[in-house]
C-alpha cells in the first residue's frame, strides 16, 4: 500500500512565539514551526497500517521552503519521503489556493489512501481535506476512528465518529480519510530514524512544476483576505471549588444554577 | 514542567541534532519526568526508563552505526543526556554510565573486540560500567590495588572496586588493574572487560547516597576472577592512558547533566515565582526572586555554551582537550550546585520538602561536583595544561 499524509508545519504551540504580519497574517519565517499535531495521528496511523500492510508512506507539504525542516520530523517518524510544493507565488494562499495546490500534487501519483488530519492549528478551516477529495473525486470518509483497508480487494473500512456512536463506512480505494485522535498517540521518532531521516528524499515541486497556471493561486488569486484580527479577550478569573465531593457538587451545582446554565 | 520561552543555543546545532534534543525533551517530560520523584524515593534502578531509552535507540547514540548505533558525535551525546538530567538525573546516568563504561573499547578496542561486544551494548540489552576507583586509590587512581596476573591465556584478576555506578546492573564490568607494579607509574595499568556473572565476581554492598539514588553504586569484589587476554582492552600498561583518554570524552557528559539539572531547576523555580503569591502578588515580581532568576538562567546558558564549545573542540581532536573536558565539568557542576541552591530558595520552605522537585535536583547536582574527577582534580588538570605550556 502507499499512503499519502498531508502534513502541514504550524507555529510551535510549545514555543508561544507566532508572529503576525502587518496584513494580519503569520509571518510564517519568524515563527518556530512543528509539524501539524493533528497531522502526526494521521501518519501515525498511516505507519500503523503500512506496518501491517506493507508499503509505504510519503508526506505532502504546501508550505515555505524552510519547511523541510519541519518535514525532516515525519520522516524521522518513518515516512518515507516527502513532497514540498513551494513557491513565492503561494504566499497568502487561501483554502481553496491550497485545496488546488495540494489536488495538484496528488493527481501525479499513485496512492491507495490519502490521510488528513482533522484541521490545523493555526489555520482550523478544517475543509482543505473536504476540497482535495471533491477536486480529485476520492470517496472522503471523516472522523475516522478505525481504518481498516482490505488491499486485495481494494477497498477500505472506516468507522466514522459522530455525536451517538459510529458508522461503518466502506469505499472503494484509492480514497481520502480525515484521522481523528482515536486512532492513538503519535510515536517518538526513533533516534535512529532521525539520523536516518537526513537521507530521505524530500522533492521540492514549483506551481509550474504542478502545470498550474501562475496567477490562478496564491495571493493574487486569494478567495479570502485578512481584514483584521485582534487576541481573545483574558480568561476571567477561575474559581476553584475545594472540599469534599458532596459539598463540591452542591457548591458546582448553585453556581451553575446562579448563571442559569443548568 | 513548564518550558521557558527562551531559546536555547539551537543556532550552532544541526536541523538533526535540534530534532534529536526535541524529541528526547519531549520524551523525558511524557515518561521520565512523572517517574523521577519515585526513582528517587525508592531508591531502585528504574528498569523501565532503561527499556525505554533503549527502544528509542538512546542508549545506541555513543555507538558506531555499522554495530547498531546511532553514531553521534560528543555533542549529540551531551545534547541527549542534557534533557534527560533536566527531568531525572538518575535516568541521565543510565546514557552517561553506557557511554563511559563503554569509552575504552571504543577507544582501544579492536575490531573483533567491538563486534563482539558493541551491538548489545547499542541496543540496551547489556550496561557497561567503569571499575577504576577503588577505596584507597580516587583522585589518585594510579595509586589502585587491583592487580592482574598473567596466566598462560588469561588473566587472574584481585581487588575491590568501589563507588561504581551500575556496577549490580551491568552485564559487562570495564575493569582497570596493575599489570606491572614495577613500570613507571602510568604504565603499570592494563584495562579488561570482565563479563558478569562470573565465578569470583561479587557486588559487595551499595551504598545509600544523598542523590542520584535509583542510580546502584556498588562495591565491587573479584577474588581470582578470570579473564581471557582477549578481553584486555589495548596494550599491557596502556589502562592508564585509556582511562585518561576516557575522561576527555565523558567529563562533558558530567557537565551536560549538571546543564540539565540546573535547567530543570531553574524551569520549576521560574514556574514557581510566576505563580506563588506574597503579599498580594507573584513572588516573581519582587527584585530579590526575578534577580536570582536572572542569575540562574545566565549562570545556566553560560555553562551550557561552555559544554558545547569544549564538545567541538574535544571532538576536533584538539591537544589540550583533557583542559576542556575538566573546565566544562567544573563550571557546569558548580553551576548546577549554586542554581539548585538557588532553586530551593525561591520556592522557601516549600522547596525543603519533597513536594516539589528542587530538593531532589540540589541533592542530585552534588554529585556532579564529585564524580568522574572532584572538581579540584578538574582544577590541577586546567591548572597543569596552562601552567605546563612552554609558552605560557
Amino acid at each position: 500500500m502507499h499512503i499519502v499524509v498531508l502534513t502541514k508545519p504550524v507555529p510551535d504551540p510549545a514555543a508561544a512565539a507566532e508572529r503576525l504580519g502587518p496584513d494580519g497574517r503569520l509571518d510564517r519565517a519568524a515563527s518556530p514551526a512543528v509539524v501539524n499535531g493533528n497531522d502526526e495521528y494521521a501518519l501515525e496511523a498511516a505507519l500503523k497500517l503500512t506496518a501491517e500492510h506493507g508499503g509505504e508512506v510519503s508526506i505532502v507539504t504546501m508550505a515555505p521552503s524552510g519547511a523541510a525542516d519541519t518535514m525532516r520530523k515525519a520522516l524521522a517518524m518513518g515516512a518515507a519521503r516527502g513532497i514540498l510544493v513551494t513557491d513565492p507565488a503561494l504566499e497568502g494562499s487561501c483554502v481553496r489556493s491550497t485545496v488546488q495546490v495540494l489536488a495538484a500534487a496528488l493527481k501525479d501519483m499513485t496512492f491507495d489512501l490519502v490521510l488528513a488530519g482533522v484541521d490545523s492549528s493555526d489555520g482550523n478551516g478544517g475543509v482543505v481535506a473536504a476540497g482535495v477529495a471533491a477536486l480529485l473525486r476520492l470517496p472522503y470518509l471523516s472522523n475516522a476512528a478505525r481504518i481498516e483497508p482490505d488491499p486485495d480487494a481494494g477497498r477500505v473500512s472506516v468507522r466514522r465518529l459522530t455525536a451517538t456512536g459510529y458508522d461503518l463506512l466502506e469505499a472503494p480505494m484509492p480514497a481520502l480519510i480525515v484521522c481523528t485522535q482515536v486512532l492513538g498517540e503519535p510515536r517518538y521518532p526513533s533516534l535512529k530514524g532521525i539520523m536516518g531521516a537526513r537521507s530521505k528524499e524530500i522533492a521540492s515541486k514549483s506551481v509550474a512544476d504542478l502545470g498550474l497556471e501562475p496567477g490562478a493561486v496564491g495571493g493574487a488569486a486569494a478567495s479570502t483576505k485578512v481584514i483584521g484580527s485582534t487576541k481573545p479577550p483574558a480568561r476571567g478569573a477561575t474559581k476553584v471549588v475545594r472540599g469534599s465531593a458532596e459539598e463540591g457538587a452542591h457548591e458546582i451545582v448553585a453556581l451553575l444554577e446562579s448563571r442559569r446554565l443548568i | 514542567m513548564v518550558l521557558l520561552s527562551t531559546s536555547s543555543a539551537a543556532h550552532r546545532l544541526t536541523g538533526d541534532q535540534v530534532l534529536l534534543r526535541d524529541t528526547v525533551r519531549d520524551l523525558a517530560d511524557a515518561r521520565i519526568a512523572p517517574r523521577a520523584a519515585e526513582i528517587d524515593r525508592s531508591g531502585e534502578f528504574p528498569e523501565d526508563i532503561r527499556q525505554l531509552l533503549a527502544e528509542h535507540d538512546v542508549l545506541a547514540l555513543p555507538f558506531p552505526v555499522e554495530h547498531g548505533g546511532v553514531g553521534g558525535d560528543l555533542l549529540t551525546i551531551c545534547l541527549a543526556i542534557e534533557q534527560i538530567a533536566r527531568a531525572c538525573t538518575t535516568s541521565s546516568l543510565i546514557l552517561a554510565v553506557q557511554d563511559l563504561g563503554s569509552l575504552p573499547l571504543r577507544l582501544g578496542g579492536t575490531p573483533e573486540q567491538i563486534a563482539r561486544w558493541v551491538p548489545d551494548l547499542a541496543s540496551g540489552k547489556t550496561l557497561i560500567c567503569f571499575g577504576l576507583t577503588e577505596p584507597e586509590a580516587g583522585s589518585d587512581a594510579a595509586a589502585m590495588r587491583t592487580r592482574a596476573l598473567r596466566d598462560g591465556d588469561d588473566y587472574v584478576l584481585n581487588g575491590t572496586k568501589r563507588f561504581i555506578t551500575h556496577g549490580s546492573v551491568a552485564g559487562l564490568v570495564t575493569v582497570f588493574a596493575v599489570t606491572n607494579p614495577d613500570a613507571p607509574r602510568h604504565q603499570r595499568l592494563s584495562c579488561f572487560i570482565v563479563e558478569v556473572p562470573t565465578a569470583g565476581f561479587r557486588v559487595a554492598r551499595l551504598e545509600h547516597k544523598m542523590g542520584i539514588r535509583g542510580s546502584p553504586t556498588a562495591e565491587l569484589e573479584l577474588s581470582d576472577v578470570r579473564v581471557s587476554a582477549a578481553n584486555r582492552i589495548g596494550a599491557e600498561g596502556d589502562g592508564w592512558s585509556l582511562a585518561m583518554r576516557t575522561f576527555e570524552r565523558s567529563r562533558p557528559g558530567i557537565a551536560a547533566q549538571a546543564v540539565g539539572i540546573a535547567q530543570g531547576a531553574l524551569e520549576a523555580a521560574a514556574a514557581y515565582a510566576r505563580q506563588r503569591k506574597q503579599f498580594g502578588r507573584a513572588i516573581g515580581e519582587f527584585q530579590m526572586i526575578s534577580a536570582m532568576l536572572a542569575d540562574m538562567d545566565a549562570q545556566t546558558e553560560a555553562a551550557r555554551q561552555l559544554l558545547y564549545t569544549a564538545c567541538e573542540v574535544i571532538e576536533s581532536g584538539a591537544p589540550d582537550a583533557a583542559r576542556w573536558s575538566a573546565m566544562c565539568k567544573l563550571v557546569a557542576g558548580d553551576t548546577a550546585m549554586r542554581v539548585t541552591t538557588d532553586a530551593v530558595q525561591v520556592f522557601g520552605g516549600y522547596g525543603y520538602i519533597d513536594e516539589f522537585p528542587v530538593e531532589r535536583m540540589m541533592r542530585d547536582a552534588k554529585i556532579t561536583q564529585l564524580y568522574e574527577g572532584t572538581q579540584q582534580v578538574q582544577r590541577l588538570v586546567i591548572a597543569r595544561a596552562l601552567l605546563g605550556r612552554a609558552d605560557a
